[in-house]
C-alpha cells in the first residue's frame, strides 16, 4: 500500500529495517508501488517513471541536474556549524553535525555558488535536507546571504532550491534570527535588482517557509511537495481538524494563490533558463 | 536531573574520543565543548528556567492592551487586513507615547476562558500579520514610530492558517520591516516564540523584559520533536535557553527591561512604568538617526547575527567579527 505522501522519511534513512520493510523491495516508489532500477531513475532525474513521484534529491545531484556542466564554482564551502548553546538533547548537537558532514559529504545543509543555466549566469543557493533535515541554522543564513553577496556583486539572479524542515533547534534563538537574516539578504537583492527565482522541493516548511523561500519574484514547486508552515501532524494534534487530501502540498498552494507554478522536476532546467533570460532582458 | 544526562553524555564524549574519523581539528574542538557541556549540565539549575518559563505565562502578566492603556494616550484600535478578516490575535493602532504619535502592533492574549478564545491564545492568522503590514504602511507614510508587543506561543497552526498563506505572511511582514525608513522597537513582554512573533520582530533595538522568554519554538514543541516526548519540555527548556541574559549574551536583544520584583504581575503598573522609561530613552535615540540610516543599520544588524566557523580557522565567528 502507498504511504501518505506526507511522510519525510528520509530523515530516517538509515534506521534500522521494520518488520515490514524487510518483504519489500528495497527499490520500490512509495508512491505507485512500482519497482525501479538505480541508474534508470538517476538518468530520469530521480522521478518515478511509472507515476511521476519526485524522489528527494541531494545538493550535489541537483546542482548537476541544473547546471551547465563544468560551470558551478562553489563558495564559501569552509564555512561550519558550531554549537553556542552546547546543545544536546538525545545527543551532543556536535555529534549529530560530524554524523551529517560524514553521512552527506557536506559542510551543512545549504551549497551556493556560482552557475550558468543555458548559459544564463546566475547564483545558487541549493539546499540537501539529507543534512539533518535541511534545518537552516547560522550557517545556512550565513550562506543564504554570502550567495545574495555574490548575485548582487556579479549582477546576476539568484536562484535557490529548498528542502528543509525549518529552523535548527538546536541552535536556540539564533536559529530563528536566520529568518531576518535572510530576509534582509533578500531585501539587499531586491534593491540592487536582481531577480530572485525560489523553487521549493519537498519538503519546504516552517523557518524556511517563513522567510527567504516565499520572497522570490518567481516561486515555484515540485509535484506533491510539502509547503507548510506548520506540518499536518502538529495542525492535526493541535487542532483536531479533519485535513484535507493535500493539505499543504503544491497543489493546494498553487489553488490558493501561493505559488507561480508547479515545475516537474524533468522540466526544471528550461523553465529555468527562460526565466532567468527573461530578467536579464537582453543585457 | 543531572545524573541520567551526566552519565550520558560521558558516553558519548568517550565514545568521540575514540572516533578516528576526519577533521582533526574539529573533533578536538568537540571535545572540549563536550566537557563545557559536562560542566554546564552539572551547575544547571533546571527548575529555575522551568519557573521562567511559567512566569512569562502567567495568567495574570499584563498583556499588549495592558501595556497600551498605561503607556500610549489618546489610543485608536485600527481593525481588519482590509482583504478577508480581523484577527483579534494581534491588535493594531495608533497612539501618542510622550507627546509624538506612534504606530503599534502586538499579539494579544486573552485572560479569561471567553477572551483566550477570542484572541485564539494570542497565535495569529496571516490575516493579522496583513493587518500589521496595513499599520506599518501608515506608519511609513505618515513617519511614526513602530513599537512592536511580542508575546505569543506561536502562529496559529490550522488548516485555514496554511491555506491563507501564513509562512507567506510572516516572510513578507519581515521583509516590509527590513524596508522601512521609520523607528522600529520590539519589546518581549511574555513569550516570544518561533515564526510567530520574529514576523513583527525584525527592529532596530529589541527590548526584553527580565521574565520574558524569547525562543525559535516552545519548550513542549522542542520536546515533541527532539525527544519525541512532549513531557520532557522541562529538559527542552533548559537546552534552548530562551532567557533574557542569554540572548543578550548573544547579541539578540539590546536591553533587559527590569520588572517589579517577583514578576511583572505582581504589580502592573510598575511594570509598564519601567518598560515605558526604557521605550522612551530607545525611541529618543533613534529618532535622532535618518532614515535611510536606520535600515541600513538594521540590516547590518541581523546580517552580523551567527555564530559558526571556517574550516583552516582558529576560532569561531562570533556574530561574524
Amino acid at each position: 500500500m502507498a504511504e501518505p505522501r506526507i511522510d519525510v522519511s528520509i530523515e530516517h534513512k538509515n534506521r534500522p529495517e521494520s518488520s515490514d520493510g524487510d518483504s519489500k523491495h528495497p527499490n520500490t516508489c512509495p508512491s505507485c508501488g512500482s519497482h525501479y532500477r538505480d541508474d534508470e531513475l538517476k538518468a530520469n532525474l530521480g522521478v518515478c517513471q511509472q507515476c511521476g513521484h519526485h524522489f528527494p534529491v541531494g545538493a550535489r545531484d541537483r546542482i548537476a541536474q541544473l547546471v551547465d556542466q563544468g560551470t558551478f564554482r562553489e563558495e564559501a564551502s569552509e564555512l561550519r556549524s558550531e554549537d553556542p548553546l552546547g546543545f544536546f538533547d538525545l545527543r551532543p548537537y556536535p555529534e549529530r553535525l560530524a554524523e551529517a558532514e560524514v553521512s552527506t559529504g557536506l559542510g551543512d545543509a545549504m551549497v551556493i555558488g556560482s552557475a550558468a543555466i543555458d548559459n544564463e549566469p546566475c547564483e545558487l543557493a541549493i539546499m540537501d535536507f539529507s543534512f539533518m533535515g535541511g534545518s537552516m541554522g547560522s550557517v545556512v543564513g550565513e550562506k543564504l546571504a554570502r550567495a545574495v553577496d555574490s548575485a548582487v556583486e556579479r549582477r546576476v539572479p539568484l536562484v535557490s532550491v529548498t528542502a528543509s524542515g525549518g529552523a535548527r533547534m538546536q541552535e536556540g534563538i539564533l536559529s530563528l534570527m536566520q529568518l531576518p537574516k535572510t530576509v534582509c539578504a533578500i531585501e539587499d537583492l531586491r534593491d540592487a535588482r536582481c531577480g530572485f527565482i525560489s523553487v521549493m522541493s519537498h519538503p519546504t516548511t516552517a523557518g524556511v517557509l517563513a522567510s527567504f523561500a516565499s520572497l522570490g519574484d518567481v516561486i515555484v514547486a515540485e509535484p506533491g511537495a510539502l509547503l507548510a508552515f506548520t506540518g499536518p501532524r502538529v495542525v492535526q494534534q493541535t487542532t483536531r481538524e479533519k485535513l484535507p487530501e493535500d493539505f499543504g502540498l503544491a497543489e493546494s498552494n498553487l489553488r490558493f494563490g501561493h505559488l507561480d507554478s508547479i515545475v516537474p522536476r524533468t522540466e526544471l532546467k528550461p523553465f529555468l533558463a527562460r526565466t532567468l533570460r527573461l530578467f536579464s532582458n537582453g543585457r | 536531573m543531572a545524573g541520567e544526562d551526566e552519565r550520558h553524555l560521558r558516553e558519548r564524549l568517550s565514545r568521540l574520543r575514540g572516533l578516528p574519523l576526519l577533521r582533526g581539528a574539529r573533533l578536538r574542538g568537540d571535545l572540549d565543548r563536550f566537557r563545557k557541556q559536562l560542566d554546564q549540565i552539572e551547575a544547571q539549575p533546571s527548575e529555575e528556567t522551568w519557573r521562567l518559563v511559567e512566569i512569562a505565562r502567567h495568567s495574570q502578566r499584563p498583556y499588549t492592551l495592558d501595556y497600551v492603556d498605561r503607556l500610549f494616550e489618546d489610543f485608536v484600535e485600527l481593525h481588519g487586513d482590509r482583504a478577508r478578516a480581523e484577527d483579534p490575535a494581534l491588535i493594531t493602532g495608533l497612539g501618542r507615547f510622550n507627546g509624538k504619535t506612534v504606530a503599534i502592533i502586538g499579539q494579544q492574549k486573552g485572560r479569561d476562558l471567553n477572551e483566550r478564545q477570542h484572541r485564539n491564545f494570542g497565535m495569529p492568522h496571516p490575516e493579522g500579520y496583513r493587518k500589521g503590514m496595513r499599520l506599518m504602511e501608515i506608519a511609513q507614510r505618515h513617519e511614526f514610530p513602530i513599537v512592536t508587543f511580542l508575546d505569543s506561543p506561536g502562529a496559529y497552526p490550522g488548516v485555514a492558517a496554511e491555506q491563507h498563506g501564513q509562512g507567506g505572511a510572516i516572510a513578507r511582514s519581515q521583509a516590509l520591516m527590513a524596508r522601512l525608513t521609520v523607528p522600529l522597537v520590539a519589546c518581549i513582554i511574555g513569550e516570544g516564540n518561533s515564526g510567530g512573533a520574529i514576523a513583527i520582530g525584525l527592529v532596530d533595538r529589541v527590548l526584553m523584559q527580565e521574565n520574558a522568554i524569547y525562543s525559535v519554538i516552545s519548550p513542549e514543541g522542542c520536546a515533541a520533536i527532539l525527544w519525541r516526548d512532549g513531557a520532557e519540555k522541562v529538559k527542552a527548556a533548559v537546552a534552548l535557553q530562551p532567557d533574557a541574559l542569554h540572548c543578550l549574551n548573544l547579541g539578540v536583544i539590546d536591553d533587559i527591561v527590569p520588572e517589579p520584583s517577583g514578576g511583572a504581575h505582581l504589580n502592573p503598573d510598575e511594570a509598564a512604568r519601567l518598560l515605558g522609561e526604557s521605550l522612551g530613552d530607545t525611541l529618543d535615540q533613534l529618532s535622532a538617526l535618518p532614515g535611510e540610516q536606520l535600515r541600513e543599520q538594521r540590516r547590518e544588524r541581523y546580517r552580523r547575527i551567527g555564530v559558526y566557523s571556517a574550516l583552516g580557522a582558529e576560532t569561531a565567528l562570533r556574530n561574524g567579527s
